[in-house]
């Protein structure tokens, strides 16, 4: 059972009032009629799933129905950072070097 | 190879079975093959077995970086069935059927592939809609297909809680009575077997660290064991799909999650067919051994590690304890999890890709071991042609482009 931290209601909580939203990060093309087919499935379709350090939305169903991102290891599922819609990551794969699980 | 038979049983049991012949050979790379299939599971081995039966091309390396069929092809809940509602996905799954039907008098081994009929439940109104609506695609396809009232599904098993004291009362079920279980390790061992028979290199732990391209074609595979050539490389490595994509240079439209499994321990014969709930969540047959063989959805967050977590056990009991009350104190033996490779439609990708000579067959995502042989049958035929097989080419990485999707999620009735 993963124990995650919310940013919203500032607490850990077990890991089934969360819903897991996949990848974050990813913005919409900003002129969807001027987007390419090979863009727009892109952004619909193709995802990182890395094996390693990932960034993921997550849903606070349970508590306080708000969207968060997390950064969780894909190997070990470990969570090394949770933070709010809008903000951006401070740990990151290319910053963690060596320390990612293989 | 040694043939088996009843005759060979009784001979080798004079010798108290000490001269078997071994399986397989456990050869040494050699530095160029025609064809190499990244990836040691039961598709994998299909796919070399029909490369060498069907296509005479018997040059041919598969590549596994653990041990043969230790991957999905041993995780899954070894559910065998085509009643899938679309006709590229149905034509896909119900070749593999027919596969299945004369595949161990194919390999000369025996898969215990026992048909026992799978049933999968409706429990509410549109679950029946949509139930009846796959049903008549089905026999439209010519896959059998049979939908059951509430009576005849407590017919077929006893010993369910069809009564409406429920939850989610069982208002009944589409029954496919071709399908059925198999032997999951004796696919990907009679399968090794075959091939390597024909002359196809299996080789254990080897782990390719990265693919040698020249000018947008493939030339070969870097592994831990040295450089290995290959003039088209067929990669079928399931979970890890995404990450051999990523070597190669592209992306695929996968996402790998954990898939749990648990087995009880062994019990009298209690259950002789196979149901499946996608409304409560939860899937159940029992083993020629007698343990219960349990499987629900997968974990909902990306994971490489092959396990899950507890919520999603807690729910898939919930289910199970739901339909059969008398399973509520069986007593759970084991445990384990499997990387699948979802695609957003839950549909396959077989397809070539941006890379010359490279082809990829994955994302099967959470139902893959039904369509062991078909898969291994029509990417064979695609390697060995360069291009793809006609039940295959509907399954094209395109169609994440062009939109053509089959759509399969829900509409096939289970647990996606």
């Amino acid at each position: 059972m993963l124990h995650i931290y919310c940013p919203y209601c500032e607490e850990y909580r077990e890991e089934e009032e969360f819903r897991p939203k996949g990848e974050a990060h990813i913005a919409r093309p900003a002129e969807p009629e001027a987007t390419s087919d090979e863009a727009w499935g892109d952004y619909l379709f193709f995802r990182k799933n890395p094996r390693g350090l990932h960034h993921e939305q997550w849903y606070h169903a349970a508590g306080c129905r708000k969207f968060f991102n997390a950064t969780r290891d894909t190997v070990s599922y470990q969570i090394l950072e949770t933070y709010k819609a809008g903000q951006q990551p401070t740990v990151s794969a290319a910053a963690s070097g060596k320390k990612v699980a293989k | 190879m040694q043939h088996y038979s009843g005759f060979g049983l009784v001979k080798h049991g004079l010798s108290h079975h000490e001269n078997w012949q071994r399986m397989w050979r456990n050869p040494v790379p050699k530095s160029q093959y025609d064809v190499i299939v990244v990836g040691g599971g039961g598709h994998g081995l299909a796919t070399a077995y029909y490369l060498a039966k069907v296509h005479g091309i018997t040059n041919v390396a598969v590549i596994e970086k653990g041990w043969l069929g230790g991957g999905n092809t041993a995780r899954n809940t070894t559910i065998v069935r085509s009643n899938y509602l679309w006709d590229e996905a149905a034509w896909l799954y119900e070749h593999a059927m027919k596969l299945w039907e004369g595949l161990s008098q194919d390999l000369n081994y025996n898969v215990m592939f026992s048909q026992r009929g799978v049933m999968n439940l409706g429990h509410t109104l549109q679950d029946m809609r949509d139930i009846h609506r796959r049903v008549n695609a089905n026999r439209l396809n010519g896959i059998d297909g049979e939908v059951l009232d509430v009576k005849q599904v407590q017919e077929i098993v006893p010993i369910m809680d069809c009564s409406r004291n429920t939850r989610y009362p069982v208002l009944g079920a589409s029954w496919q009575p071709r399908a059925g279980v198999a032997r999951h390790d004796a696919v990907a061992w009679g399968f090794a077997r075959g091939a390597d028979a024909l002359g196809v290199d299996l080789l254990q732990q080897t782990e390719v660290t990265g693919f040698r391209i020249s000018g947008g074609k493939v030339l070969g595979v870097e592994t831990n064991r040295g450089y290995i050539g290959g003039k088209t490389i067929g990669v079928v490595t399931a979970g890890n799909s995404g990450v051999l994509a990523k070597m190669a240079g592209f992306k695929l439209p996968v996402e790998s999650h954990p898939l749990q499994a648990l087995v009880s321990e062994p019990m009298k014969p209690i259950l002789d067919t196979v149901v499946m709930s996608n409304h409560v969540h939860g899937y159940v047959s029992q083993s020629d051994k007698g343990d219960l063989v349990i499987g629900a959805g997968i974990d909902g967050y990306n994971g490489y590690g092959q396990r899950g977590s507890y919520p999603t056990i807690e729910h898939t009991l919930q289910a199970i304890v739901e339909l059969f009350p008398m399973f509520s104190r069986v007593r759970m033996n084991r445990q384990w999890g499997g990387i699948v490779d979802t695609c957003p439609d839950a549909c396959p990708i077989i397809s070539a890709t941006p890379v010359g000579g490279l082809f990829f067959n994955c994302g099967w995502g959470t139902g893959g071991f039904k369509a062991t042989p078909g898969s291994g049958h029509v990417f064979a035929a695609t390697l060995a042609e360069g291009k793809a097989h006609p039940l295959a080419a509907p399954f094209s990485i395109d169609r994440f482009i062009s939109g053509k999707l089959i759509d399969e999620h829900g509409a096939a009735g289970v647990a996606h």
